[in-house]
């Protein structure tokens, strides 16, 4: 619950007035002066804090009190929560001073920490950070104990890098390099002192320190990792934490060399391992080695970044054998998983650097798969597997279509309900787009369950998947994925079903006996005779035929479905898809393609589930894309004449699919005709001729005798236009047509007409009607008039008859009073 | 490394634009990861300017999860339920969580990974760089949320919020320091749960 009176603190503290607010600083100024960190102090700093931050615009504090604040921050006697409340401020407020702060002379570390989230914050520029940098790294370099570093160190440097790298010179990052191998190879396996003192009389105990255990109790078996677990940790162990914590952002970061150096880098290890027997400090006498000790390659000498690369790499596969435990806690099981995904993926990256590491990493990964696969709890810890597959399985000649098969079939299909995991596996395939395109055919075949995914998370897929379409696309899928998209909002739904179906507990009677007539779609799901139905729906793999017979009655069936919010959203974002899809397949579409589509535009312009607004903007969307597929490829009006004859002449179509209607007769109107394709007769001419008469005339008697009409006035004058543009094209067409077109003044005036078109349309019809009879009084003038060439193809003259009718006329007209003002001179 | 962390509102506030979120609380950990790729960070711009830009992300950030987290409650069927003081860890259990993408200049240079945590009308957000472990983000935005419900009453009425901010800054500084996400297991969790219940006792 959000309460008001945090609302008015907000805008008090953004309300406040300059001279309130210069009091309340000198207020301030006069605590903090005298060392005075009651709770009056505290109190007046988190307001301070408030007013500076809850605005967007910077406020600008006192230089006194600024510095005063400053000199609290740095100073390591000032008790935490003054030093949180400074740094806090400072960050927020303006002026910034960068330059001001150093953490030179500051040893506390829990003071440079401080102090470092205000440069950072702040830092507007590299330079900005290069002391701040320098300064850490040379903490590191002094041989100090190791208590005195200051455990945020590394993820301090892990912001300046991802900030500026080139803030570290080579010298700096061989050093950290070094750190980085002692810290993850090589910290105690010993607990930490535990801090308790003994009792009352006894004194404080020295107690022998206790091993380190594995997540599952036993006692750990090898070197230290972040899955090791102690009642405390030394010092070297939390730096070991932070730093297997950074070492990814590290290696991306500067592990980066051409493969020709990892070649060198090969030889050298190579050679080193020769020369050397056995160097490593971390075999502990007594203890249980597990694999990776005992088969840890010898590297002391190897130069720094190798060495940490070996040593990142023997800590990976620690964590993967680790990872096999069963874990006590909750908790370290999440870590576990979490713990997977790095160390898989930083094997991945360091494979990438040094290919000889494939031959090692993959015996691992491997086996890690194996165990894994079974279990879908572990499916986020698959994808970097994959990831791994993908890029060095041909290096190592491993198979890796079981991987592949199991990602592309089994998830989508079994957990399009987890959100995160659809998340990352959009990004798998996102990232992959290029290789699994070419590479993996499973990936375009599966395109039905990848889409699950979607149909189930549209608001937060939307944009990947936007991504992913022309991907999916290719001349074999296009015409499946075309009908999968209309359906979507269907796949929404059934999946729904799916769930409740499955979650409701063993069916409560066989529902055999029921008939076909069934009450809501969660029975129908559960029938067998509508079996057929939703598994096609909620098919895995591309294949199974491009659509199905009974479309109509699925849509039936799931009719109480329309109306749920997930339904509803998934149909929101079918348009946009569909304008990609046309938009790619345009690009490598055949004829025959664009025939096929240009039928599948008809036949589903009227199938499609019932949702508010769904079919009037799927229909927007083809009327669209049909003036584009026409002028591609006009031929298809000769070629589908009996289909689009069928389609104009069912005066039903206008109005349930009005747009798409008036785009069809424009189309007509625009293509049919011998300059587009030499197959057009004057029979086919005049059969579309006297289908769109027919409409014409049907539509404008119904009006008449019933009701207003229901259609716009740019169907009449649309109609009107393709008639003349037709009679231009037959000329023994054209006396039919003039004298029809004469009729529109009666048909104008009419009562009901006049009742429902406002005046200005009516004007516009009329207009229009007598241009129109003017014009064909000149058939050749006409035949120029109302089919531009097709050279004529620039953007403006033709795309619009409405538009392109005008104009021309403008510029005929203008020829003839040329011509006439020349006779009369 | 992530790149900030956020407190925000996802009911409706008076005063606010529809479909708004207001900002209760937000760290920003340092400078954006895509502008040292650009290597001109905001050239032309003042601090002032800058900061304002700031802003005006994160603001766009909060709007977007409030608009995710609301469709994906709807088609979830879940109701936005009243908040039960006292209850915060039942809260947490209930709470809807998600991640969504934004793209690369839309608007951080380098494109962002937004991981979200709805607790009733409190939302938790981590604006992480694109190729961030998630399954760590996810914990340490549990972990989060869970330090700030119990310590900030953050679902009753009170404005703790806002004026003990600096609980929340200890919390980060410790569970996230500067943006690092940490691979805690549970022992190293119950350290610094120690450590952070001391600062909070005070």
């Amino acid at each position: 619950m959000y309460a008001s009176g945090t609302e008015s603190l907000i805008k008090q503290a953004r309300e406040i007035q300059e001279e309130e607010l210069q009091k309340f600083y000198s207020r301030i100024s006069k605590l903090v002066h005298t060392k005075d960190y009651g709770n009056e102090t505290v109190d007046s700093l988190q307001r301070l804090h408030l007013i500076v931050s809850a605005t967007k615009y910077g406020r600008t504090i006192p230089s006194d009190l600024y510095k005063k604040l400053q000199a609290l921050l740095c100073s390591p006697s000032t008790p935490e929560q003054i030093q949180v409340l400074c740094s806090g401020t400072l960050r927020e407020s303006l002026p910034i001073r960068v330059h001001n702060l150093s953490t030179e002379d500051i040893q506390d570390s829990r003071t440079i920490n401080y102090v470092a989230a205000v440069i950072l914050a702040q830092a507007g520029h590299k330079n900005d950070l290069t002391a701040l940098s320098n300064q850490l790294l040379k903490s590191l370099e002094s041989r100090q104990p190791e208590c005195q570093i200051s455990r945020h160190v590394l993820p301090i440097l892990s912001k300046v890098i991802s900030f500026s790298p080139e803030c570290l010179t080579e010298d700096h990052i061989n050093l950290v390099n070094r750190k980085l191998v002692d810290w993850l190879r090589y910290a105690s396996v010993q607990q930490g002192a535990s801090m308790s003192s003994g009792g009352f009389f006894t004194g404080p105990r020295s107690r022998q320190p206790a091993p380190l255990t594995e997540v599952d109790g036993a006692v750990a078996g090898d070197f230290f990792t972040v899955l090791c677990v102690g009642q405390s940790y030394t010092e070297d162990q939390w730096m070991n934490m932070y730093a297997f914590s950074m070492i990814r952002k590290w290696l991306l970061t500067y592990d980066t060399e051409g493969t020709g150096n990892a070649d060198a880098a090969h030889l050298k290890r190579a050679h080193y391992m020769q020369s050397l027997s056995q160097d490593d400090r971390s075999e502990v006498d007594g203890s249980v080695m597990s694999m990776v000790s005992a088969t840890s390659s010898s590297s002391r000498l190897l130069p720094p970044k190798e060495r940490l690369r070996e040593k990142a790499f023997e800590y990976c596969h620690r964590l993967i054998e680790q990872s096999d435990r069963k874990a006590q806690k909750k908790a370290d099981t999440e870590l576990q998983k979490a713990c997977l995904v790095e160390a898989v993926t930083v094997m991945d990256i360091i494979c990438k650097e040094d290919p000889s590491f494939v031959y090692r990493a993959f015996p691992c990964i491997k086996a890690l798969y194996g165990r894994l696969n079974a279990e879908l709890a572990f499916a986020r810890v698959v994808l970097p597997i994959a990831q791994f597959y993908l890029n060095h399985s041909e290096t190592a000649a491993v198979d890796s279509e079981a991987v592949f098969r199991q990602l592309f079939s089994q998830f989508p299909g079994e957990l399009f309900n987890e959100s995160l995991l659809a998340f990352e596996f959009t990004q798998f395939c996102r990232a992959n787009v290029a290789v699994l395109q070419e590479g993996v055919a499973l990936y375009r075949q599966s395109f039905p369950n990848l889409l699950k995914f979607l149909a189930w998370n549209s608001p937060a897929l939307i944009s990947e998947f936007a991504e992913l379409l022309p991907s999916l696309l290719c001349p074999e899928t296009a015409i499946e994925v075309l009908h999968s998209l209309l359906d979507l909002p269907c796949l929404a739904a059934a999946l729904d079903l799916q769930l409740r179906s499955a979650s409701l507990q063993a069916p409560e009677k066989t529902l055999w006996d029921q008939g076909p007539k069934v009450t809501s779609s969660l029975e129908a799901f559960r029938q067998p005779s509508y079996r057929g139905m939703f598994l096609y729906i909620l098919r895995p793999e591309a294949g199974t035929g491009d659509t199905i017979d009974r479309l109509s009655l699925l849509h039936e069936v799931l009719a109480d479905m329309a109306e749920s919010p997930r339904t509803v959203q998934c149909a929101q974002t079918v348009p946009v898809l569909l304008h990609l899809f046309f938009n790619t397949v345009v690009q490598f579409a055949d004829k025959k393609l664009i025939n096929q589509l240009v039928l599948i535009l008809l036949e589903r312009s009227g199938l499609l589930f019932n949702i508010r607004n769904y079919k009037t903007e799927v229909q927007r969307v083809f009327s669209s894309h049909l003036l584009v597929l026409c002028k591609l490829h006009p031929s298809l009006i000769v070629e589908q004449s009996r289909e689009l004859i069928d389609f104009t002449c069912t005066t039903a179509n206008i109005y349930s699919k009005e747009d798409l209607y008036i785009h069809m007769v424009w189309v007509i109107g625009e293509y049919l005709s011998v300059s587009h394709d030499a197959r057009c007769t004057v029979e086919q001419i005049t059969s579309f001729f006297e289908t769109l008469e027919a409409v014409l005339f049907e539509i404008m008697q119904v009006r008449q005798l019933a009701g207003p009409p229901r259609y716009s006035p740019r169907l009449i004058t649309v109609l009107m236009t393709t008639l003349a543009k037709l009679a231009s094209r037959s000329q023994d067409l054209i006396p039919r047509v003039s004298l029809f077109l004469s009729k529109m003044r009666s048909f104008a005036r009419s009562a009901t007409v006049a009742s429902c078109f406002s005046e200005e349309d009516l004007e516009e019809i009329l207009t229009r009607a007598h241009e129109l009879i003017n014009l064909l009084k000149l058939p050749s003038v006409a035949q120029f008039v109302l089919a531009p060439s097709a050279r004529g193809d620039s953007p403006r003259w033709h795309r619009d008859s409405n538009a392109s009718l005008p104009l021309s006329m403008r510029t005929v007209s203008s020829l003839l009073h040329k011509h006439g003002s020349f006779q009369h001179c | 490394m992530v790149h900030c962390f956020l407190i925000h509102t996802l009911g409706p506030v008076s005063g606010l634009p529809v479909g708004g979120s207001r900002i209760l609380f937000s760290r920003v950990f340092g400078p954006e990861e895509g502008e040292a790729l650009l290597n001109t960070p905001a050239p032309d711009l003042c601090p002032e300017e800058r900061r304002l830009l700031q802003r005006e992300k994160l603001a766009l950030v909060t709007r977007q999860v409030r608009s995710v987290c609301g469709l994906q409650r709807e088609a979830g069927g879940r109701p936005a339920v009243e908040a039960v003081l006292g209850d915060e860890s039942a809260a947490l259990m209930d709470a809807d969580s998600g991640v969504f993408r934004l793209g690369a200049g839309d608007p951080f240079p380098g494109g962002v990974t937004v991981l979200w945590l709805a607790v009733q009308a409190v939302g938790f957000t981590l604006v992480c760089p694109p190729h961030e472990n998630l399954l760590l983000g996810e914990s340490a935005l549990r972990s989060l949320a869970r330090v700030c419900l119990e310590n900030l009453r953050l679902l009753g009425p009170g404005s703790e919020v806002v004026l003990k901010s600096d609980r929340i800054e200890a919390a980060l500084n410790r569970l996230l320091p500067h943006g690092q996400l940490l691979f805690l297991n549970h022992r190293f969790a119950q350290i610094l749960d120690k450590d952070l219940a001391a600062y909070m006792a005070k």
